[in-house]
């Protein structure tokens, strides 16, 4: 389960050789990282698992050379980017100039709707009773009522009304929040 | 973040699925790959022929040599020899 540990703490306790705190960093990243890939830069699944382990390959290997631990998720973001458009101009999926500049300003909003997508994410964490875990069955995983209903040991026939309860809870707990921009990882 | 509403708070959930989880698994393994990734690296740094082939076809010349092609392992591979 995610801890309450912010994104510096986290890489610090990676840095220090917490084999626990990576497994954390991995889970607490990887949506974002494999979202870019696939969504952003629209990588076949074979590339973007390659970038995905690179990535992570990567930052496992210069985590000591990020000047401010806070800043990893846009550290991360960077490099999956950079790598998916060296997999991209190696492929023969290789644009016109005009082309391609137009593919990166798209991929790049995408980039930031993920961003904020991953803010929400960890904003889901504070979300009251079983939220973070309906909304996220139901929209990030796309399991049914059912399926829900029985992990969650609910009734099916509920999962729709407790589904429209956490989204407007989830909306009022945004709103109500002073600002949207506190660091990933505080919960 | 600002103005919500439930359509855009349900499409920014859903376009953060989760990676597979072999995938996250693999790289939550790294740092137990560490000890092969260091005795191949090694062995690159020692042994120049190899280190050529390593750079040639990092996943060709592992299999050669018996080891196992774990991506993780490959890409850790890949970012420690590009970075040596």
């Amino acid at each position: 389960m995610a801890s309450t540990l912010t994104d510096g703490q986290l890489v610090a306790r990676c840095r220090a050789g917490d084999e626990s705190a990576w497994h954390e960093l991995v889970e607490r990243f990887s949506r974002y990282v494999y979202a870019i890939a696939t969504q952003a830069f629209r990588l076949p699944e074979a590339d973007a698992e390659d970038v995905f382990q690179e990535v992570f390959a990567r930052a496992y290997q210069h985590l000591d050379k990020l000047r401010d631990d806070s800043a990893v998720r846009p550290w991360l973001a960077q490099l999956t980017r950079r790598l998916c458009i060296d997999r991209l101009r190696a492929s023969a999926r290789e644009r016109p100039a005009a082309e391609e500049e137009l593919f990166l300003t798209e991929a790049d909003d995408t980039v930031a709707m993920l961003d904020e997508a991953l803010t929400l994410h960890e904003a889901l964490a504070a979300a009251p009773g079983h939220c973070r875990e309906i909304l996220d069955r139901f929209f990030a995983r796309d399991e049914s009522y059912k399926t829900i209903g029985e992990a969650l040991d609910l009734p099916a026939g509920t999962i729709a009304s407790r589904i429209s309860r956490c989204l407007a809870r989830l909306r009022s707990f945004l709103e109500g929040r002073s600002d949207g921009s506190e660091p990933s990882g505080v919960r | 973040m600002t103005a919500y509403d439930e359509e855009r708070l349900a499409k920014l959930i859903r376009s953060l699925p989760p990676a597979p989880a072999g995938w996250v698994r693999a790289a939550q393994e790294l740092p137990f790959a560490r000890r092969e990734i260091d005795e191949i690296v090694a062995r690159a740094e020692a042994d120049a022929a190899f280190r050529e082939r390593l750079i040639a076809d990092l996943e060709g010349a592992l299999a050669a040599e018996g080891y196992e092609r774990d991506r993780a392992v490959i890409a850790a591979l890949r970012a420690r020899l590009t970075s040596a």
